[in-house]
């Protein structure tokens, strides 16, 4: 009638445990979220309000370890998963980016080189092009940021006028470690 | 006062039994106390880490809170499974037996209106996360098609790409969030009552892709089945009609829906005995139908965009 397996039209391994008894738990994240958030709020006698202590701190930083926690206590299917390994996806990431960025230089001097004529004496015209060009990329460059964080909400604000790698970086180093 | 403390785990019916060799935080067997009917389910704790003061300090401890949390939920488990339960929130703790009788006899009848609606219902959790590049690929749409007129500047042009690419991206998230509404909307017609939650961080979910739907359905018994029946079709359908119904390319499965439980019923069972006390929750946005998660919450700057439901 309910059998387990059949639920789950996605079956993980970590939520592959049987229905009843006996169910060592399930995603450490899972049961953190329902143990401090939900369920009967009763005031004890010892006046330990999870509301009061920080909790927006201690929260971030329960999301943040419990990955770790979970780790030590043998949940660890997602550093097998290559799917989900963080580090190696940002990684990934960053030399795709580059590697486009590179391609995008070449195609671009490629095409200079194509359209410079042969023996074509204006140097200084074409000197004069590419320097206004530069400041003309630049003065866009510096819009387009501008409208990027502009669409991203308050915390990104605070980044500043990094480039978006750079604040890419800082904030997940943030994250990390608060 | 002495130097124990009554941990309190879950409250249920007295004549439910979750067996014998029951343990709860720190490896300490756990009992009933019985008054009126109904039983809590306690355990024995050292006030050196469970009073007002070392509690506050364990609780930032993580390692320390994963324990005491894995413990917690272990009862609650065997608890629920034995008969209609209601879950108690992590750390609560008596200075005897005595007030735990009191509290029962206090709120018995707001004890037994949840137990009644809970009843042999359990609690599942869904979870849909969608991919963007699978959902890229199925809506269709190259980034950057739709702005028309590409600059032949290739800086402009890079910018032009990529002020496209986070428009694509919004309107993506947009597709899919309200693909997760109509998720949710399906299968509170199969439960009972269903609560969305906010969506969980992607450290906690170890997932980078979107979570749009964090999702508890309090379900019958002997529903079970078509719960998964809905979230089966709804996997189906969205990964053939991309995220605009009926607009896509091709199939990819860019939704995934993950169901998990059955669990004890800890998101029925938090507003009922809570009517005299402020409940901070009730303003927060996980209680909402869309779900907008607090700020700050996602981590990767560009699945902060849009994340704000149906608007």
């Amino acid at each position: 009638m309910t059998d387990p397996a059949r639920m789950r039209p996605v079956l993980r391994e970590s939520y592959a445990q049987p229905v009843m008894g006996g169910r060592e738990p399930t995603n450490l994240g899972d049961i953190l979220e329902r143990v401090l958030d939900r369920g009967v709020v009763i005031a004890g006698d010892i006046r330990v309000n999870l509301l009061d202590i920080e909790l927006l701190t201690i929260k971030l930083r329960l999301l943040i370890a419990s990955v770790d926690t979970a780790r030590e206590l043998g949940i660890d299917w997602w550093e097998h998963d290559p799917w989900l390994t963080g580090e190696n996806r940002e990684l990934t990431d960053e030399n795709r980016r580059l590697r486009d960025r590179l391609a995008e230089v070449e195609r671009r001097l490629n095409e200079q080189e194509r359209l410079m004529p042969p023996r074509r004496p204006a140097i200084s015209r074409e000197a004069a092009h590419d320097d206004e060009y530069d400041r003309e990329y630049a003065r866009e460059y510096e819009r387009g940021d501008e409208a990027e964080y502009a669409l991203d909400d308050d915390a990104e604000h605070e980044a500043g006028h990094q480039t978006g790698h750079q604040t890419g970086r800082r904030r997940r180093g943030e994250g990390r470690r608060d | 006062m002495t130097d124990s403390g009554v941990y309190m785990y879950a409250v249920a019916r007295d004549d439910s039994d979750a067996g014998p060799d029951l343990r709860g935080v720190l490896d300490v067997p756990v009992h009933k106390v019985s008054r009126a009917g109904l039983a809590a389910y306690v355990s024995e704790v050292p006030l050196d880490q469970f009073g007002e003061e070392p509690l506050t300090r364990l609780l930032e401890d993580l390692d320390w809170v994963g324990e005491v949390a894995r413990a917690h939920h272990r009862v609650v488990e065997a608890v629920a499974g034995a008969g209609p339960a209601a879950p108690v929130r992590l750390v609560t703790v008596y200075g005897g037996e005595d007030q735990v009788c009191d509290l029962l006899e206090r709120r018995h009848d707001d004890f037994e209106e949840v137990l009644t609606r809970v009843g042999d219902r359990k609690e599942w959790g869904v979870k849909a996360y969608a991919d963007p590049a699978a959902l890229q690929r199925t809506a269709g749409g190259e980034p950057g098609t739709e702005t028309g007129a590409v600059s032949e500047r290739p800086g402009t042009a890079y910018l032009q790409r990529r002020s496209a690419g986070l428009r694509d991206r919004d309107r993506l998230r947009k597709q899919a969030v309200a693909w997760a509404e109509r998720l949710h909307a399906a299968l509170c017609e199969v439960a009972v009552a269903g609560r969305r939650h906010r969506p969980q961080d992607p450290s906690l979910s170890g997932r980078d892709d979107w979570m749009v739907l964090n999702g508890a359905y309090l379900v019958d018994g002997g529903r079970e089945r078509e719960l998964a029946a809905v979230v089966a079709a709804f996997a189906k359908m969205s990964a053939l009609a991309g995220g605009d119904v009926g607009g896509g390319k091709e199939a990819a499965p860019w939704l995934d829906v993950e169901v998990t439980g059955p669990w004890a019923p800890y998101s029925f069972t938090s507003l009922e005995l809570d009517r005299d006390h402020v409940r901070p929750e009730q303003g927060r946005p996980e209680r909402g139908e869309h779900g907008r998660p607090e700020r700050g919450e996602p981590r990767r700057g560009e699945e902060r965009r849009g994340d704000g439901g149906v608007r």
